[in-house]
């Protein structure tokens, strides 16, 4: 998937539990789910159920321990994609 | 050092009225909050009325971020927030999420189980083989110390958060145990109440077991009738009541509104022994709990001016008036008035005592005394006990200083408190 689509879409899914709309706005590869977003932990495991239902994949706990950024998430869904 | 306490708040969330002046209206008026449910016929209910407080999305989004209500699916945890928050800010506080902790209020929120319907859905998922797909949610909402978790966390609370659970005694337990703690000088104010989900998976058991009335599917209003001949069981409530109890001198300090002072009361157990059992009142346990209560609290039984029973419209009912002949040594027309406010919105549980403990306070702080519904017909071995004018079916204006407040609970556990108007 084109990088700016698969962002587009990750946005769309984190957008409920960010606690910070400034980083939200800025938001890059380079973000970082709880540091800059400031969501909270507990919640990822819930951004990660809602990134299962939208692209249709499963994601390993191995997976979600490395999903904490943007670009790492992006990779990682990428990947399940081309599999 | 023992502190005298006061009630500087009030929230409740009732069938009849959500809000304390909606619910005050109804209470003064014997408007019911009791109606038909499809949903228990189609599940082959016998009992097919219940009361539910209307709570619209617009009134949740008003306590509850969009976050916190994303996969949110406990109707206790909402109403007990909503009640709680109310009570918070009648006290003349604010909710600001970045206010300084607060260490110097506890809260003691319970209930008899929490998210029941959050539950289920997390059953089947689990059944299916799915536990990976809970979520984060699924804890928070049906621990029993959920609502406690939610509150304290919405206020910034910073002395003892937890939460109690003794059935249908437990909002009158929380009162007297936040009462506890501030005559002793471990908090200043605590924020204390009880809250019960609404729906089938909470009044099933009780409609199994055969205590709910199945005689007024068609006729809703009239089916939640404590004290009268045609009582045939009771009709199941839900929601929330809330009150912030503080020391006197916390209160006069702040120059807050006082509602009431509590004087004190008595928490017991029957041990299921001398006829009690596990749903059945121990009688002289009853007896001592309501004698203690006035003793603890330094009263006479006659200064008793109004009890709001625990009356749910059982054949117990007949017993709880002779028990408090009894105890207060006080019969015919020498007993004070009494009132179910079931009669208006069923028994709402584990959030019975708590609402009705705010029932209690808002008929001594407003000087009126509210109708009791649907006994018309007054059960005879009742009024062999007491003058059928001690129970009144029509809104009476008074002005008087003492109501008591008892609840009584599966497991044989009894509370009793005492509300008195605040002089200082």
């Amino acid at each position: 998937m084109k990088k700016d689509e698969l962002i587009a879409k990750l946005k769309t899914i984190i957008a409920p539990y960010i606690q910070d709309e400034e980083a939200f706005k800025d938001l890059s590869e380079d973000t970082d789910f709880v540091k800059d977003l400031k969501i909270n932990s507990a919640n990822l495991v819930d951004i990660i159920l809602d990134i299962e239902d939208e692209f249709d994949i499963r994601l390993e706990n191995e997976d979600m321990e490395q999903m904490l950024d943007v670009k790492s998430a992006m990779a990682i869904v990428n990947s399940k994609l081309e599999a | 050092m023992k502190n005298r306490v006061v009630i500087t708040g009030l929230g409740v969330v009732a069938p009849n009225g959500v809000g304390v002046p909606q619910f005050t209206d109804a209470l003064k008026s014997g408007t019911s909050g009791i109606t038909f449910h499809q949903e228990l016929a189609d599940l082959n209910f016998s009992c097919q009325i219940g009361g539910i407080p209307n709570v619209s999305d617009e009134l949740k989004s008003k306590y509850f971020t969009d976050l916190q209500l994303r996969g949110f699916n406990s109707s206790g945890i909402l109403y007990g927030c909503i009640a709680g928050i109310d009570a918070w800010k009648d006290a003349g506080f604010d909710t600001n999420p970045e206010s300084e902790l607060d260490y110097d209020t506890g809260l003691i929120f319970g209930t008899g189980t929490s998210g029941v319907e959050k539950f289920r859905e997390a059953i089947y998922k689990l059944d299916d083989g799915n536990v990976r797909r809970l979520g984060s949610t699924v804890v928070l909402q049906t621990m029993a110390s959920g609502v406690s978790a939610y509150l304290s966390g919405m206020l910034g609370l910073g002395n003892q958060v937890t939460t109690n659970s003794s059935a249908c005694t437990t909002g009158t337990e929380a009162v007297l145990m936040g009462y506890d703690r501030i005559k002793y000088g471990k908090a200043k104010r605590m924020l204390v109440g009880s809250c019960s989900d609404h729906g089938p998976y909470v009044w099933g058991g009780f409609d199994a077991m055969r205590v709910m009335t199945y005689k007024h599917n068609d006729n809703p209003e009239n089916g939640s009738r404590p004290m009268s001949t045609s009582a045939s069981g009771f009709v199941p409530g839900s929601g929330a009541g809330a009150l912030v109890l503080e020391s006197l001198e916390s209160a006069l300090a702040r120059g807050a509104t006082i509602y009431a002072e509590v004087l004190g009361g008595e928490v017991n157990s029957g041990g299921q022994r001398q006829g009690g059992t596990l749903t059945a009142p121990n009688p002289e346990v009853v007896k001592r709990c309501i004698k203690n209560a006035l003793k603890n609290s330094e009263i006479d039984s006659n200064e008793i001016d109004v009890i709001n029973g625990h009356l749910t419209a059982t054949s117990k009912d007949t017993l709880e008036i002779e028990n408090w002949t009894k105890a207060l040594e006080r019969e015919h027309s020498d007993f004070p008035y009494i009132n179910s406010t079931k009669s208006l919105i069923g028994h709402c549980l584990a959030a019975a005592g708590a609402i009705e403990c705010v029932a209690s306070v808002i008929q001594l702080k407003e000087q009126f005394i509210a109708p009791n519904g649907n006994c018309e017909d007054l059960h005879p071995d009742i009024e062999n006990l007491i003058d059928s004018s001690c129970i009144p079916t029509e809104k009476i204006d008074m002005k008087f200083d003492v109501i008591a407040k008892a609840s009584f609970g599966f497991g044989d556990v009894n509370a009793c408190v005492i509300f008195k108007r605040f002089k200082e």
